[in-house]
């Protein structure tokens, strides 16, 4: 055999490794946040509807729900803003909001003029709880379990086909309470 | 206005391309005079079109033009202008249209310099690099495209990312970068004298001075990201062996094989088709570190937004790219022979070990590169490869390729002369194990034998390295610029060795917890905190800590650590302060308010560190250098017939 052959050959196994590789890329990004597995951050914030009232991440034990992190500042919210009014149609499961680093006055503007996909909005003004859940940017959605744990963590936008690809899976595994 | 036209700049530049390339590879198949001169024209076009689309870019910017997608994803009204337009390649879409900016550079020049070369063969280069940008740029347009506009646009930037906002990493991706594409070039060579079906000597000579610069380039970028690591990401390290850091140290260690093959190639017409494998190899490495960082494949601290989309591209087109090169290399490689033989101990033979041990070295690299690649593939689980895997394997080649070299310069051409020289050989080794063992144990008075090993061995490749030129400057004779820039170039690697082994074994690191007016002792050095108060830059709040250095009571310095936490993108960055002194290189870092006035606080000192980055510096100036020499400059450069003294073989 020609020995001048070898490198198109090592070069060829190369690029199966490779693909096989690409295939497995969006999986990546789950496991990169150390929340996964790990029990939800607590945290006991306003409601942005009534801010006398409190939303507390206890009372929301014992269902699936989406803890969506977004700002009236950030666009990229924007745009997702339709697939999560989508999903709230679709009543698959609830959808808490934090509203991080934001004007209260604006904020609920946008959820009137867009439509509100929330159950309830949490206001972090601080951003403490951003930093807990270790968010490094809006949005970003995580997947709460029932028992409070952290299942799915998406940065960036919420689209239709990452709901189908990898929420709707998870919570099939799984089934919903009372579904 | 501006991003549509900047689109369709890149769009006819893409057309360019596309002419470049078919020209150019089809015009000397089929004998068309005047396709071939036509190649030119469609190369200086392109580059045109380019510049107006990177032109068009940088004004979006500098205008905060936020209804343009990529400005408002990477720039912010509160960024200062130096990173307004330095955030051109802060992310995915921008850095790659800089890659097509510099290849578009890189071609120009070559087909500046390349006019005077037979345009057969001038012709053949330009449309292989027309090729690579073609792919590129489709590349560009069809997934990466920086021109997309934002409907309803932003009211303001999500801002550069904050840990790009630093004058060193600003300018280390066109440094890096031009070191990448730069190896197209010798990849092009490589190509067309495969078209050619020819390789000689004079291919060599017209290959090198390319790839030498291309090289000098990479090295600097490579430092800078290192340098930059060290002080601004605040680990205290400066080499992670991140697979990103090793995407873009493979394609250094293969060129620095390939340009020592070039010379072989180049002075005895030997090691052709190895040659050829080398050209095609570091720029396939090249590339394979474009894809690793885009495609999301590794996980990485440097990774851009990952997207598969992507990665499929830019794999198709790798495999096509280089799976054709390879091909063409199966097909045309065995009709290279090489008449010549060389003894063993001539110098062929020790360049022939230098090739051999970087080539092991850069595949220790990759194959711990793409470990985790592969037990993913095959399903054995995560695992990660560290430190512990590459230090120990990369000495294993290293070490013997330093003990080697000393001996490889002092060896001639064909014959193996190193009886002659075996007194030079021993008393620059005696004096080379002297001064090392008087500086590990006198100075440091402790350690581990990997120290005086490396600092011998340094020495001993500086001193070898100065022989021969010393000797010829005293007798008065002319110094070529390709054995000087040679031996400069060798000295920077014996700086090298000396800084990384010792950094290696007396780097002292403390974390201490400090209240403010406390002091606490590190390595001779005294360290008094003196509290923090809160600063405001021009687009982040922070928080400066003051901690006065002392030495046996005299002052050494005041260090001003920061953390610094930016208004838009709400991330906390450490900014190191760090300062040298007596060849130490202190560094503090600021960690977290433990509250109570009191806050953990990183020292670490380090000697020599910056000597690393030095002789990276040291070694590029060599390469340029190297890479003027005259003899690359005249096209009909003698052909000196084989054993007899060229200029660039020492005297002897």
């Amino acid at each position: 055999m020609n020995r001048f052959l070898l490198p198109l050959g090592a070069f060829l196994l190369l690029v199966v490794v490779l693909a096989i590789g690409i295939r497995h890329a969006p999986e990546k990004d789950i496991i990169a946040s150390p929340l996964i597995g790990k029990p939800a951050p607590a945290f006991s914030l306003p409601d942005l509807s009534d801010p006398s009232r409190t939303v507390r991440s206890s009372d929301l034990r014992g269902r699936w729900y989406l803890f969506n992190v977004w700002g009236t500042w950030c666009y990229e919210c924007r745009a997702e803003h339709q697939t999560l009014l989508e999903v709230q149609q679709a009543a698959r499961l609830p959808i808490i909001g934090l509203d991080w680093k934001d004007d209260d006055a604006q904020a609920r503007d946008w959820l009137a003029q867009l439509g509100n996909p929330y159950e309830r909005v949490a206001v972090d003004h601080v951003g403490r709880t951003a930093i807990d859940w270790g968010v490094y940017g809006a949005p970003e959605t995580f997947l709460v379990s029932p028992e409070g744990t952290v299942v799915y963590k998406l940065v960036g936008p919420l689209t239709q086909a990452t709901w189908t690809r990898d929420i709707l899976p998870r919570l099939s595994r799984q089934p919903l309470p009372g579904s | 206005m501006l991003p549509e036209l900047g689109q369709f700049a890149l769009i006819l530049a893409l057309l360019l391309a596309g002419l470049q390339a078919f020209f150019g590879i089809a015009g000397p198949a089929l004998g068309r005079e005047r396709w071939m001169a036509a190649v030119t024209s469609a190369v200086a076009g392109q580059f045109v079109m380019v510049a107006t689309a990177v032109g068009c870019l940088v004004a979006c910017f500098v205008n905060e033009d936020f209804s343009v997608r990529y400005v408002a994803e990477n720039s912010n009204s509160a960024l200062p202008l130096f990173y307004r337009v330095t955030a051109l390649w802060g992310a995915h879409e921008g850095s790659l249209l800089l890659w097509i900016q510099l290849l578009a550079a890189w071609t120009v020049a070559v087909a500046i310099g390349a006019a005077r070369l037979p345009r057969r063969f001038s012709a053949r280069v330009l449309g292989v690099l027309g090729v690579v940008s073609f792919g590129f740029l489709l590349f560009t347009l069809a997934t990466s495209n920086p021109f997309l506009r934002l409907d309803p646009p932003a009211g303001d930037g999500n801002d550069l990312n904050p840990i790009l906002q630093d004058p060193a990493l600003a300018i280390h991706p066109p440094i890096l970068y031009t070191g990448y594409v730069g190896f197209a070039v010798a990849f092009a060579f490589a190509c067309a004298a495969m078209l050619e079906g020819r390789l000689d000597q004079q291919w060599a000579r017209w290959t090198r001075p390319w790839t030498t610069v291309a090289w000098a380039f990479l090295g600097c970028g490579i430092a800078l990201g290192s340098f930059w690591a060290y002080y601004e990401l605040g680990w205290g390290g400066f080499w992670f062996w991140d697979p990103v850091e090793n995407a873009s140290f493979m394609p250094w260690l293969v060129g620095t094989a390939l340009i020592h093959s070039l010379a072989v190639t180049d002075k005895r017409g030997l090691f052709k088709s190895w040659t050829l494998l080398l050209a095609i190899l570091a720029f396939s490495l090249s590339m394979l570190g474009t894809f690793l960082v885009r495609s999301g494949v590794l996980v990485s601290v440097h990774s851009f937004a990952a997207d598969p989309a992507r990665g499929i591209f830019i794999l198709v087109f790798l495999a096509l790219m280089i799976g054709g090169a390879l091909a063409l290399y199966a097909w045309r490689a065995p009709l290279l022979r090489s008449t010549a033989g060389f003894e063993f101990g001539a110098r062929e033979s020790f360049l022939l070990f230098n090739n051999v041990l970087l080539v092991v070295a850069a595949s220790t690299v990759f194959a711990g590169t793409l470990a985790p690649l592969v037990s993913d593939a095959l399903k054995l689980g995560t695992v990660s490869v560290g430190p512990p895997y590459f230090n120990p394997t990369f000495m294993l080649s290293m070490l013997p390729l330093m003990a080697l070299l000393p001996l490889g310069i002092h060896a001639g051409w064909k014959r193996g002369h190193l009886k002659d020289r075996q007194r030079t050989l021993l008393m620059t080794l005696a004096v080379a194990v002297i001064l090392a063992a008087g500086v590990a144990f006198g100075i440091y008075s402790h350690g581990a034998l990997l120290t005086p090993v490396g600092t011998a061995l340094g020495i001993w490749i500086i001193l070898a390295s100065l022989v021969d030129p010393i000797d010829r400057w005293r007798r008065r004779l002319s110094l070529p610029r390709s054995v000087l820039g040679m031996t400069i170039a060798h000295c920077g690697l014996g700086l090298a060795v000396i800084a990384l082994t010792t950094v290696q074994s007396f780097t002292v690191e403390r974390d201490v917890a400090l209240a403010a007016g406390a002091s606490t002792s590190v390595g001779g050095y005294q360290f008094r905190f003196d509290g923090v108060a809160p600063l405001e830059g021009p687009n982040y709040d922070a928080i400066g800590g003051t901690i006065v250095v002392t030495r046996a009571g005299a002052p050494v310095a005041v260090l001003r650590p920061q953390k610094r936490q930016y208004w838009v993108q709400h991330q906390a960055i450490t900014q190191t302060s760090i300062r040298m002194n007596r060849g130490n290189n202190l560094l503090v870092a600021l960690g977290d308010d433990l509250g109570a006035g009191r806050w953990s606080v990183r020292i670490q000192i380090r000697p020599l560190v910056s000597l690393i980055w030095l002789a990276a510096l040291v070694m590029a100036i060599g390469g340029v250098l190297a890479a003027s020499d005259r003899r690359y400059r005249s096209a009909r450069a003698a052909e000196a017939p084989a054993g007899v003294a060229l200029p660039g073989e020492p005297a002897g």
